[in-house]
């Protein structure tokens, strides 16, 4: 394993050190200490690792990831995840507002709660939760997944497209042409393995699964009133 | 008409509104047959104070022009000196603005990648994301990071040779966007992860920032990720220029882009386009002054747009303070955008060449603002590309011609004090004396 001493080395070199590391790379562990809440950190990355982040992250922790599995042993900042494309990035506290946004990829693992606009824009993300999310959650969600073990607050899913949201507890509010859909086989399929991934401890029968009516998707003006 | 009334008492001038006017009424009427608001794409039409309004003195005894075709004037330009350790060297000031594939068909973008490669100058994705034929054609590519983050991903981002950050666009400060469903090809929709022929809203802010100290941190992601390498630019549009300059700056941005009312879009409301946001004229001086109050003045580098049409105008603007320009509007005409040769087709669409702004609805004529394949058809890239070329060209030489006339060897010695305005409006906003006197409205130090 690799350790990498952020205070003392520097940002700058922790993302060129870890941009460094090929398809291939044999320092396929690493361990960065004091990060002390710094943001950007173990950003872009796009190699097949493991980055152990032993403490509290700033803004943008691991975003646009691809590949590597970033291990965040504290609580995240905002945007942490920001646009990630594929890998695993894990969140052992709570994680602030826009987490995974705009997503495309991968799999966000959130084991406290979710700040507000969790999930916004996401394009193919999956998210699981084991605590709450905030406020206007999933806003304009176009594709992928959350899963949410605790409650969600107000206005979630607020004009999403075509992801799914999957919420064992109350839902304060549902946004703007969210609605709670049926849950089929398919669903319980998806959320079963959802749930396996993300460690959750918690049956898929105890969900309820929301998503877009679709009454949004082209403008008209019956519709004003939604807008 | 008759002249006289059934009495013999002769009727008033037929007397038309200065306020209820053709084009107000016709509004009324639209408007009351919809019930939905005009959407259309380009930028303001209403006559505001604007270049037009600005004149070059030329040489005299006391400055001497230099000759014409024989003595050098420099037209090249450097973008993001500031941290980037590759800025952006163009030969001419002249750059092509953000424009997305979707808004523009395939081989649109093409020509304008090959035209801008063949003047020396760069060209800028829009929102959708970065295509191949985009990269390959375009030698100098800006990577716009816009609030919708279709297409984004971190591949193309350390493909850009600059990444732009969209805050605003001159046509719709505060406002996002929206593609027609039926716009949205099977290609459109999967680069930007929505089903086919839905409407495809872009947000009207980013989703993991908001406001300067927030900005800081996401240039310094950008950054990371892209190892300091290219320039980062940060797009306003003509706001509150001053202060979001200033802001942009502190944030860290390489160049700052400025983009005015006169600026284009692909499509949003009419009454946003015509009354949000400032002229690019009064824009100049104020963005200048924050990058003088910062000591950042060429340090980190400004390019206006928004209604740039002609050599005189890139003139003006670098006169102004401005290291560069960028259009968009005028290079899709040097496109063959509205070309009256389509007359038949717009008379059809209910417009003629020259007005026809629908571009949001694919219908293009020229097969330019389009993604139907048999009027993408109509558009040669090759030729389109020449003609941009073309275009860029004279844009230059024209510019130069001024330049030399004012005496200067490089385009970016030029000065306001080399201007002067022809009414007030245009003296007070671009800080230069109306003609024929040494005032402007708010000059310092003066007592009217």
């Amino acid at each position: 394993m690799q350790t990498f001493d952020l205070e003392a080395q520097g940002l700058r070199a922790l993302n060129s050190t870890l941009h460094a590391q090929a398809e291939n790379t044999n320092q396929t562990t690493w361990e960065i200490i004091n990060p002390k809440g710094s943001h950007a950190i173990a950003v872009g990355l796009d190699a097949p690792i493991e980055v152990n982040v032993k403490g509290s992250t700033g803004y943008y922790c691991a975003g646009m990831n691809k590949q590597a599995t970033v291990h965040v042993h504290g609580s995240a900042g905002p945007g942490t995840a920001e646009n990630m494309m594929s890998g695993t990035v894990i969140v052992e506290g709570d994680a602030s507002q826009y987490a995974g946004a705009t997503g495309h990829g991968g799999t966000l693992i959130i084991k406290g709660n979710a700040s507000s606009r969790c999930g916004i824009s996401m394009k193919g993300i999956d998210i699981i939760v084991h605590g709450n999310i905030g406020h206007m959650s999933a806003f304009m969600a176009q594709s992928g997944n959350i899963v949410v073990c605790g409650d969600a607050g107000d206005a979630l899913g607020d004009s999403c497209y075509e992801a799914r949201f999957f919420v064992r507890g109350t839902v304060k509010s549902l946004g703007a042409d969210c609605v709670e859909k049926e849950m089929r086989p398919e669903h319980i399929a998806i959320l079963e393995e959802l749930l396996e991934r993300g460690g959750c401890d918690a049956k898929a029968s105890e969900f309820k699964r929301y998503g877009s009516a679709r009454n949004l998707y082209n403008f008209d003006v019956d519709n004003a009133a939604a807008y | 008409m008759k002249d006289f009334d059934a009495k013999g008492i002769p009727h008033t001038t037929p007397r038309q509104s200065a306020t209820f006017t053709q084009d107000a009424n016709s509004d009324i009427r639209r408007a009351a047959a919809t019930g939905i608001y005009d959407i259309r794409g380009g930028g303001a039409k209403r006559k505001v104070p604007s270049f037009d309004d600005l004149l070059f003195l030329g040489a005299s005894i006391s400055r001497y022009p230099l000759e014409g075709y024989r003595e050098k004037c420099g037209t090249d330009v450097k973008l993001g000196t500031r941290f980037a350790q590759n800025p952006i060297e163009l030969d001419i000031p002249i750059t092509i603005a953000g424009m997305s594939f979707g808004a523009l068909s395939g081989p649109a973008k093409e020509a304008l990648g090959r035209g801008a490669n063949a003047a020396g100058t760069s060209t800028t994705t829009g929102d959708g994301g970065m295509t191949p034929e985009e990269r390959g054609h375009s030698s100098k590519l800006v990577y716009q990071y816009l609030p919708s983050r279709y297409g984004m991903n971190p591949d193309d981002l350390r493909k850009a040779d600059a990444i732009e950050i969209v805050v605003g666009q001159g046509a719709k400060p505060g406002g996002g966007g929206m593609l027609l469903g039926q716009k949205i090809s099977d290609r459109v929709a999967e680069m930007r992860n929505l089903p086919k022929g839905i409407d495809q809203r872009s947000s009207c802010r980013h989703p993991d920032w908001t406001g300067p100290d927030d900005l800081e941190i996401k240039i310094l992601e950008l950054r990371e990720i892209t190892g300091w390498k290219v320039p980062i630019y940060v797009k306003v549009a003509g706001a509150r220029p001053y202060f979001d300059t200033t802001l942009a700056v502190k944030a860290g941005a390489d160049v700052v882009v400025l983009d005015g009312m006169q600026g284009g879009t692909a499509a949003t409301q009419d009454v946003f386009i015509e009354h949000v946001g400032q002229p690019t004229l009064a824009c100049i001086r104020p963005a200048v002054r924050a990058l003088q109050d910062l000591g950042m003045h060429r340090e980190v580098q400004l390019v206006v747009s928004g209604g740039i049409r002609s050599g005189a105008d890139v003139a003006k603007a670098m006169a102004l303070g401005a290291d560069a320009v960028a259009i968009g509007t005028a290079a899709l005409i040097a496109l063959g955008d509205n070309d009256p040769k389509w007359e038949a087709e717009y008379n059809e669409l209910g417009t003629t060449a020259g007005a026809y702004d629908d571009w949001h609805e694919g219908m293009d004529p020229a097969g330019i603002t389009t993604q139907d394949p048999e009027l993408m058809k109509r558009f040669d890239p090759i030729e389109g590309g020449r003609r941009l070329k073309n275009y860029l060209k004279v844009l230059t030489l024209e510019a130069q011609t001024i330049a030399r006339a004012c005496g200067k060897n490089h385009m970016h010695n030029l000065e306001p004090e080399d201007l002067v305005a022809l009414t007030m409006e245009a003296a007070a906003m671009a800080q230069v004396p109306l003609a024929g006197t040494d005032w402007y409205p708010g000059k310092p130090n003066t007592s009217y």
